[in-house]
């Protein structure tokens, strides 16, 4: 397969919050029954067709890669996984919306990602503030999930996502001009809404990537 | 009066203890997680304040501080408090909690917590026949056998835990066992790693496209429904489901070896990490002492074995012992009692300083290395079990290293147990712990190279 219809997706977030059953969501179409720990990296493709049906329509292969792990972790871990950080076209970050510290997270997930030539101990130059400087060149184009909504009983779930409103802006996501920010429902399949939505988005990558 | 004043400087301690245990879990173990169940927080710092105001009592014995009255009732209230909380509520709470994870047994959650803790009882129960731990005139429901029987397995527990420190302590601080491995070595692996990535994704690509060609053509699904459906797929399954089966076979045994490929991969920058490490100073200062104590857990072992085989208590505590040295060889006079009260009480002071740190920063590494967010609720009181048990034991096993007029309060309050047997226990478990571990280290050691080792 010729390296022009490659498209590479990290799928990040913490332990816990859901990115195996995404990615299974996505790429089977089917809920994961059993989710267990990932060790490494596991991998899944979506076959998913560019602006269909357009006379430019084209199949691409979507590899979702789905890292396991603490952002916490040893540097030994950290360096390991620096080598699945190559030529990424796009990042999609996963938090817990039951779970602050997940979120919280994010940032460090994000720098972990885009600063992978440095060496992972001298990532964290500011631990808790966010500079949205160094994600102003960035290229690569940033979706934020929130998993668990259902998990939140109903009357706490407009703090919760208020709360949230201003995660996906300080990732400077507004690169990707359909979506930035949807909330899925893991654990009832019947549930997939936003369907057409996950294909405008990959389609919002793939246009990214034609753009470069 | 005096024993109000008594009670009040216990309870203050007890209530820094708490302190001090509510901030270890909030900025140690659980910092990566949100806390949401304050029971357990709770009950984990319950446990640690009261086994601590344990040795403070101890410590408060050989220094003769407080009312000698006050001390045995905060002795006694403190035993059966924690008695209470490691032989009750610790076990019916892990009951609750792992219950809880399990979805179908959600709704009569007490209901099967209780039956756990049940369960948990009769084994607890039976733990004390096969030991000679205590003389028959003993009731029932009395402290002696909870703790006999708590003590068997803190002590256990204790002997396991030094045996595989001893050994493993030399091991990780001697740089002489530290395998070589060069920047060749991880650039090698790590392409091993990538390239099985694009075998698996090349795989998933064929099932994909195949799976979405056979959905195009009209085909149902896979899944045989029903009990003809069964029948059917048996006799007339499609070619193309068939090649399916067999790429889904080859994914997962690829998967499996990119799961194997990383973790070594993550081992062997451990390993660059740690030899780079090596060469500090600081590196150097703990090869030096690795040597120190390779030599003290081969003392040790020995001495260990030499229990056993000829069946020998050591009657006299150490201090006594340095102090008869002293006097009697080297002929310098001072005076016993003093003397002796301090030293016992650096000495003590140093074993349970030393101990408590220790099973500290363990817990913590056991606790980053297995917990998940489901699990943790049920890890941390696990771990605080431990925690009691442990200290517990160290209580009795502690009886060992102190002179005879201290050892009373000891023996006043946890009764006539037989400590001798504990000791000998301790012995038995450590010597199989420690020679286990060796066997253990050296396999694993000499396995290792062989993988990765260039040519």
């Amino acid at each position: 397969m010729a390296s022009l219809d490659r498209v590479k997706v990290l799928v990040l977030g913490d332990s816990g919050v859901g990115k195996s059953s995404l990615v299974h969501l996505l790429c089977q179409n089917q809920v994961l029954g059993n989710p267990s720990w990932t060790v490494g990296c596991s991998v899944d493709v979506r076959v998913h067709d560019y602006k269909e049906g357009t006379p430019e329509e084209k199949t691409f292969y979507i590899e979702l890669w789905d890292v396991g792990g603490s952002v916490g972790g040893a540097s030994s871990v950290k360096s390991t996984r620096a080598v699945f950080f190559n030529s990424v076209n796009g990042i999609i970050l996963v938090h817990d919306l039951t779970n602050k510290k997940s979120s919280q997270n994010l940032y460090r997930w994000s720098l972990e990602a885009v600063n992978k030539d440095l060496v992972p101990s001298g990532v964290l130059v500011t631990n808790g503030d966010y500079d949205r400087e160094q994600f102003a060149e960035n290229q690569i184009p940033l979706l934020v999930i929130g998993t668990k909504l259902d998990q939140i009983h109903e009357a706490k779930r407009n703090e919760v996502l208020t709360r949230i409103a201003f995660l996906a802006e300080d990732f400077n996501a507004e690169e990707i001009n359909l979506v930035i920010e949807k909330r899925y429902f893991i654990r009832d399949g019947s549930q997939i809404v936003g369907f057409p939505d996950r294909k405008r988005f990959g389609a919002g990558i793939v246009k990214n990537l034609h753009y470069d | 009066m005096s024993f109000l004043i008594d009670s009040s400087i216990v309870v203050t301690s007890q209530v820094l203890f708490f302190g001090f245990g509510w901030l270890f879990f909030m900025r140690q173990l659980f910092k990566d997680y949100e806390v949401r169940q304050y029971v357990v927080q709770v009950i984990f710092s319950v446990t640690f304040a009261f086994s601590c105001t344990m040795f403070e009592l101890i410590i408060f014995e050989i220094l003769g501080v407080l009312n000698s009255s006050s001390r045995y009732f905060h002795w006694k209230m403190n035993l059966c408090v924690i008695l209470l909380i490691l032989v009750f509520m610790v076990p019916f709470y892990i009951g609750y909690f792992i219950v809880s994870n399990i979805r179908l047994l959600h709704r009569q959650r007490v209901l099967f917590s209780c039956g756990l803790w049940l369960t948990f009882m009769y084994f607890f129960w039976k733990l004390g026949d096969p030991f000679p731990i205590l003389s028959p005139k003993h009731g029932i429901l009395s402290i002696e056998q909870l703790i006999s029987r708590v003590g068997v397995i803190g002590v256990t527990l204790m002997a396991l835990l030094s045996g595989f420190g001893a050994v493993n302590c030399p091991y990780t601080y001697m740089s002489y066992f530290l395998r070589n491995v060069t920047d060749t070595d991880i650039l090698a692996l790590e392409r091993r790693l990538l390239q099985t990535m694009d075998m698996i994704i090349s795989k998933k690509k064929r099932i994909a496209t195949a799976r979405r060609n056979m959905f195009q053509r009209g085909d149902v699904n896979n899944k045989p429904s029903g009990f003809w459906g069964m029948i059917k797929s048996v006799t007339t399954s499609a070619p193309g489901s068939e090649n399916l089966t067999l790429i889904q076979q080859e994914v997962d045994a690829l998967e499996e070896l990119s799961r194997q490929l990383f973790l070594e991969t993550v081992d062997l920058y451990a390993t660059k990490e740690r030899i780079e490490y090596s060469k500090t100073f600081k590196g150097r200062y703990f090869n030096v002492l690795g040597y120190f104590f390779s030599v003290y857990c081969v003392w040790k072992i020995f001495m260990a074995t030499i229990n056993i085989v000829f069946d020998r208590v050591g009657k006299t505590d150490p201090v006594t012992r340095g102090i008869e040295i002293t006097v009697n060889y080297l002929g310098i006079q001072f005076d016993v009692k003093f003397w002796s009260q301090h030293i016992s009480f650096i000495l003590v002071g140093i074993i349970i300083v030393t101990s408590i740190r220790g099973l500290l920063i363990t817990l913590t590494k056991f606790f980053y290395a297995i917990s998940s967010s489901k699990s943790s609720n049920v890890i941390v009181l696990l771990l605080a079990q431990i925690m009691g048990m442990y200290f517990v034991s160290s209580v009795l096993l502690i009886r060992m290293s102190m002179p005879p007029e201290y050892r009373t309060i000891i023996t006043e309050v946890l009764g006539e147990l037989q400590f001798n047997f504990y000791h000998r226990w301790f012995d038995v478990i450590f010597l199989v712990s420690a020679l286990s571990s060796i066997l253990f280290l050296y396999l694993a050691h000499k396995q290792a190279p062989e993988k990765h080792m260039t040519p």
